[in-house]
This record gives structure tokens, sequence and C-alpha cells, in this order.
């Protein structure tokens, strides 16, 4: 028998969906969910947009920041988020990737101050259309790699 | 910046043309003898993480010659983070000891977190293969000292363009006045190219060259020659063929035309023959003393000493 529902509904709280898969996880990562509440995961989906397979997330009792919806960007550009409210979409949130990335992403160069003396990690968006940002530290370009995404600082 | 008061001089990315033109014309005031004294009263810290000849006796004759004082250490071994301390902690203790510091370090972004640290301005004197600004700002100098502008110039510059700080900072800084540039290099040492991608966004005209001679046709007005190091080769044959092809002699200068001025941040082992240095070609020993009026501009405008 199939199941009514492969992720249960929720009454309150953000619903992340068109996650490439198997990318769910790094977003549960670099939103620092992982001693936060309660959320749920499907990995694997069919999707006609995502040839590759969707994930979906569902975070209960939490409405992230636009800030924070906007981090999700770099590794899925192409997610859909809904803010549910008392069981229904009160917002359909379009996301955009971030002008700065603060704490997320480790900065590839171990040569850099963010490496090796303890200074916050820090990228201004350089280019959009390449999807570049620059460390504000050593000041080298890197392209988003998500094995460099990590929890928040 | 409108002003210089209290700022931190930390990468070239942070400065406007603006900034540029008003540290060359102080410099040249204070090459004519204006602003003695601008640094009277002043403590200065000269903090050198990792040893430097040019640049810290520059920045302490910069202090000692504009009535200041200084203090710091010259190599890593004499400071407290041999005990442990954290870099930030040793920054948060010594900015309370001086009015400016001036800090150089191996690790890329150490200045920009000490200004971020420190309430007094912080001077980057160079962050491992980063900035290294003030070579830059004496480099400026030089070349308004010698030509009497800074603008419509024909530059070649020729080394290690891959890893010098010195050459990116040089090309972005005569980006911003719109010289026509030649990068000349080995192959393996080709400028990197991000930064020819920033140059054509920013339609500067540019073309790159194996050897000077290649550059012949353009009457270059500066060739800005850096040391090719050694250490960038795995066989030191190739680096012998590399740096052979690499030597700028009397019969280099007579190919570019009797206008061209050799420059070089020093210190140079042999790619600049000696029988060059009595030319009127030569102007690098010019531009290493350029450092003392420079260093004392910038600290005297960061200080307030000079508006």
């Amino acid at each position: 028998m199939e199941r009514a529902y492969k992720v249960y509904a929720i009454n309150n709280g953000t619903v992340i969906d068109h996650i490439p898969t198997p990318l769910a996880l790094k977003v549960v990562e670099i939103l620092g969910l992982g001693n936060e509440g309660i959320f749920t995961i499907g990995v694997g989906f069919l999707s006609k947009r995502l040839p590759g397979g969707k994930d979906i997330l569902k975070i209960e009792n939490r409405i992230l920041l636009e800030s924070e919806t906007d981090t999700i960007a770099l590794i899925a550009p192409d997610a859909t988020i809904n803010i549910i409210k008392d069981g229904s979409v009160s917002e359909k949130r379009i996301i955009s990737i971030p002008k700065s990335i603060y704490g997320v992403m480790q900065c590839p160069n171990p040569n850099c101050a963010t490496n090796k003396l303890g200074a916050h990690r820090h990228f201004k968006l350089e280019d959009k259309e390449d999807m570049t940002y620059r460390c504000q530290y050593c000041e080298r370009v890197t392209e988003i790699i998500p094995g460099n995404l990590t929890a928040p600082e | 910046m409108s002003s210089f008061k209290d700022q931190d001089m930390i990468s070239l990315r942070d400065m406007t043309i603006d900034d540029l033109w008003t540290i060359v014309t102080k410099a040249q005031e204070v090459k004519a003898g204006k602003h003695r004294g601008c640094l009277r009263d002043k403590t200065i810290a000269s903090l050198f993480f990792e040893p430097s000849t040019r640049t810290r006796l520059s920045f302490e004759s910069a202090v000692v010659k504009s009535g200041g004082s200084v203090f710091g250490f010259a190599d890593p071994g004499s400071s407290s983070q041999k005990k442990g301390e954290s870099f930030s902690d040793s920054i948060r203790t010594v900015t309370g000891y001086c009015d400016a510091m001036v800090i150089r370090h191996p690790v890329e972004g150490a200045a920009r977190l000490a200004s971020e640290v420190a309430t007094v301005p912080v001077i980057n004197a160079g962050d491992g293969a980063n900035q290294h600004p003030t070579q830059t700002f004496l480099d400026l100098f030089t070349i308004h000292e010698e030509f009497g502008r800074l603008k419509d110039l024909k530059i070649g510059i020729m080394g290690d363009l891959k890893y010098g700080r010195t050459v990116h900072s040089l090309t972005h800084a005569m980006a911003l006045f719109g010289a026509e540039m030649v990068f000349i290099s080995p192959p393996s040492l080709k400028m990197p190219q991000t930064i020819l991608s920033e140059l054509t966004d920013k339609g500067i005209s540019y073309r790159t060259a194996n050897t000077p001679e290649d550059a012949a046709d353009m009457n270059l007005d500066v060739l800005y020659v850096t040391r090719i190091q050694k250490e960038r080769f795995g066989d030191p044959q190739e680096y012998k063929n590399v740096a052979h092809g690499y030597r700028i002699d009397k019969n280099t200068i007579s190919v570019l035309g009797e206008q061209v001025r050799i420059m070089h941040p020093l210190p140079r082992v042999d790619e600049i023959s000696e029988e060059v240095d009595k030319t009127p070609n030569a102007i690098y020993f010019t531009q290493a003393h350029n450092g003392v009026p420079t260093r004392q501009a910038l600290l005297g405008l960061v200080t307030g000493g000079i508006s």
C-alpha cells in the first residue's frame, strides 16, 4: 500500500523543496539545525526540474530568516521555500545568492587568516553570473564548493 | 576616503584614484622638505612577524626622520606569540602602546584582522602573497617623479607575475590610471587569469610577451623587473635556463629604447646587470630611497600630522 505522504506535512515552519539530491543534509549543516528542534528530510524524489532527483527538508516551528534562506541558494539556487503558518502556505519566498557570506564557507586558501589566525570567515560576492566570492581577508576569489560549506561559526 | 586620519592602509582594493593621488602628492611635499616633524610626539609600533630589510628599515627611518619614536620587533622569535599568545591578543595589547602600527606577517589577511582588533591605524607592510600597498605607493611616487604624470604611460612588468604580490598591486594601481601594459614572463609564471580578466572588464589594454625584446615596438616608459625565485622551479637547470633569458643589460636597454626607465622592488639577484646601475635608465635605487618620504607621508596622514 502506498503511503499517503512520503514526508509528512507540517503545521508551522519552513519547507524547502527542490534541493538537488543529495544536498539536503548539507543544507541542514549550513543552517546549523543539527541540535535545534524537529526537521524531516526526504531524499531522492523524482523531479522534472532536477534530473538527478530532489530532496525536501521540512523544519517544524521555525520560520527561517531571509538571510538564512539566501544562504541555501549557494548550493540549491533553484530551491523553493514555503513558509507554513496554521497548516497553510503564508509566504512563497524567492531566494537569491547572498551579497555577503558570514561563517558558513571555509576559505580554500590554507594560508588565509581565517584558517591560521582565527579571523571570522567573511566573503563578498565578486561575480553573480559566475557565482564567485572574494575572501575579505586573503582577498582570493573562489567558486562555491559544497564541500567548503560548513556549520555556521 | 575623505580624510586619512585614523584610517587603516590594508589593501589597494580599498583605495580610490584620489587616495593614491593624495599619497603621491604628500610624499612629493615631504621630499621637498615640507611637513617636517609631522610625527612629533607620536609612537609607532613596527611589528615584523617575518624578516624584512628594506621595508622595515625604511619605515623606521621614516618615523625617526619625522620626529617620532619607533619600537617593535624584527622577527617572530622575539614576539610573545612564541609563548602561545594569539595574534589578536598581541595586537590588542600593542594597540595601547602606540599611535599607529606597521605590520608584516606571513599569513594572508593578518593585517586586515589586526585592523579589526586595533584601535589605532594599521598599515600593512606585507601579508603573505596578498598585498604590500606601501610598495605600490612608493612605485607610483617614483613613476610620477620621473615622468611628471601617472596617466598615459606604457609599462612592461617582468618576472614572476604568478606569485608576486608587488606586481599584482602595481597592475591594479596602474589600471586605475589607464596605463597600457605588457606582461613579460616565462610561461610557467604568467599573470593569473583573474587579474587579466579584471583588466579586460575595466577596458584596460594589455598584452603578454615571453621576453622584454618582444615588447620593443611599444616604446615602453617603464620596465618593472622582479626577481624570478629559484624555489618556484623543481629543476635547477630549468631555473637557470629561464633566469638567463630574464637578465636586463645595456643591450636590452638599446633594444627597448633610451627612453625606458628600469624599476625593481629589490632585492635583485642577477636579473639586472650591474652595468645598468650607472645608466640614466636605472631608477631602482632612487625607487628604494623613495620608500622613506612615501612612508613619512603615509604615517603623517594616518596620525593626523599631515592633513
